[in-house]
């Protein structure tokens, strides 16, 4: 198998790249990040992309940190720099549970964190993190710079609100406070497979162990990862309990609408938001 | 025009090599086909087998969903790389056969350069940590748990 012939395009600085897309953009022409999607698809013609505007030389797209309290994770850092918590807190450890689920290892060497927000495939997890996180998107062209949120960025299936020559600069996901609590979970058929449905759940509780603010997020079941208000209203004010976890997670198969297989979909979304729920709640129950 | 050849300056298992290739030649087409290291296989061509799992600068990554042109400057390991000189397996190598890690032997390289990176990594890697990098590659021959026990046996020396 061998992609399509194509015309490789290899900016050494952001500028650079914002000038090139522009080029080449209204002939089909696409960014080239961590190729993870973007080349087997091309190898499988898929996708022929008659231009590449390959980032992989721009080192300001790699960096990473924390600045105005939140993580600022440029378009190309790899998912393996978060198998080591990159922020202090619940935050570095919630994103150094999620990228297990990422594909694999050599995979996740390559593929961007940005790259999986561009993709936009539904079953995949960094866009459920994004939403559940209330992330803030950094988009550039050489219109300028423009910031769009989580939901408003992921559009549909494989679909984002990035006109064809803007390129994804930078995530900005707000640190979570030291007391929150999440829980992730995801069923796949298979290790690394895309995921037939996943949760994530962040938690804070108030004085006396009730939920103060509820974070419930489904992925891999609808077009585009979602917070389930209607799961989160239920769970708000109330102490953790079997009851309330098993109500949760019906409650969520009730509210969701499966792009296909939906009973059985439904099932799994009631297992990953119940599983998910008891996971976040657990330090909690055990305190009590 | 989208069928220029670009240079290619790279190092592979130490040696300097330039090859001029295609922007679409994979980095696995490249080794195998313009410097003749056929010892990285091709399985699937998309990403999912690990048979052509390569080093690159020190990391795991599937040479088929790699460009040739992204290996510019880069330090490429291939399984060619691990024998000695003169041809003394590599411990890991040995550790393969002992523990009857291959049968047909076609994805043995690709777990040989994954298990090379775990190694390099953290040689007393745990057990569920072992399992979840080896989860990575196919073996169709099912020879999982000798490929474990080999991977197991160097990281305890």
């Amino acid at each position: 198998m061998k992609a399509p012939p194509f015309e490789w395009h290899r900016p050494a600085t952001l500028a650079e790249a914002v000038a090139s897309l522009a080029a080449v953009a209204p002939q089909d022409g696409r960014v080239l990040a961590g190729g993870q999607s973007l080349l087997p698809a091309m190898a499988l013609r898929v996708a022929r992309p008659p231009h590449l505007v390959d980032i992989n030389g721009i080192a300001e797209l790699g960096e990473l940190r924390v600045e105005d309290n939140a993580l600022r994770i440029g378009a190309l850092v790899r998912h393996a720099a978060f198998h080591r918590p990159v922020a202090h807190g619940p935050l570095g450890a919630l994103m150094a549970g999620v990228v297990r689920h990422i594909a694999h290892w050599p995979i996740r060497t390559r593929g961007s964190f940005g790259g999986s927000l561009c993709h936009a495939d539904p079953a995949s997890e960094w866009p459920l993190v994004a939403v559940v996180l209330g992330a803030t998107m950094q988009a550039v062209s050489l219109r300028g710079d423009r910031l769009i949120d989580g939901p408003a960025f992921l559009r549909g299936p494989l679909e984002t609100a990035l006109a064809p020559d803007e390129i994804l600069r930078a995530v900005t996901l707000p640190l979570l406070p030291a007391d929150a609590h999440w829980g992730f979970e995801e069923v796949a058929r298979r290790a690394g497979d895309f995921a037939q449905a996943m949760a994530l759940v962040v938690l804070r509780m108030d004085a006396i162990g009730r939920v103060a603010e509820a974070r419930i997020g489904i992925g891999g079941v609808e077009a585009v990862p979602r917070r389930l208000a209607a799961v989160e209203a239920l769970v708000n004010g109330r102490l953790p309990s079997a009851t309330l976890v098993e109500e949760a997670g019906r409650a969520a198969a009730a509210a969701c609408d499966p792009m296909e297989d939906a009973p059985y979909r439904r099932a799994l979304v009631r297992a990953v938001v119940s599983r998910a729920l008891a996971s976040a709640a657990m330090p909690q129950a055990l305190a009590a | 025009m989208s069928d220029v050849l670009h240079r290619v300056r790279m190092t592979v298992n130490a040696r300097a090599a330039t090859i001029a290739v295609e922007a679409r030649r994979t980095l696995a087409e490249a080794l195998r086909e313009d410097l003749g290291l056929t010892g990285t296989h091709l399985g699937c061509e998309h990403g999912v087998c690990g048979a052509c799992t390569v080093l690159m600068d020190g990391a795991p990554v599937r040479a088929c969903l790699v460009l040739a042109v992204q290996a510019e400057g880069a330090a490429i390991r291939t399984v060619e790389g691990l024998a000695a000189p003169d041809g003394t397996l590599h411990p890991l190598q040995q550790a393969f056969a002992d523990h009857h890690a291959l049968q047909c032997g076609y994805c043995t390289p690709g777990f040989l350069m994954l298990a090379m990176a775990m190694l390099e990594e953290n040689p007393a890697m745990e057990e569920a940590e072992m399992v979840e990098r080896l989860s990575s590659n196919l073996c169709r021959c099912t020879g999982y748990a000798g490929i474990l026990a080999a991977v197991r046996s160097v990281m305890r020396r």
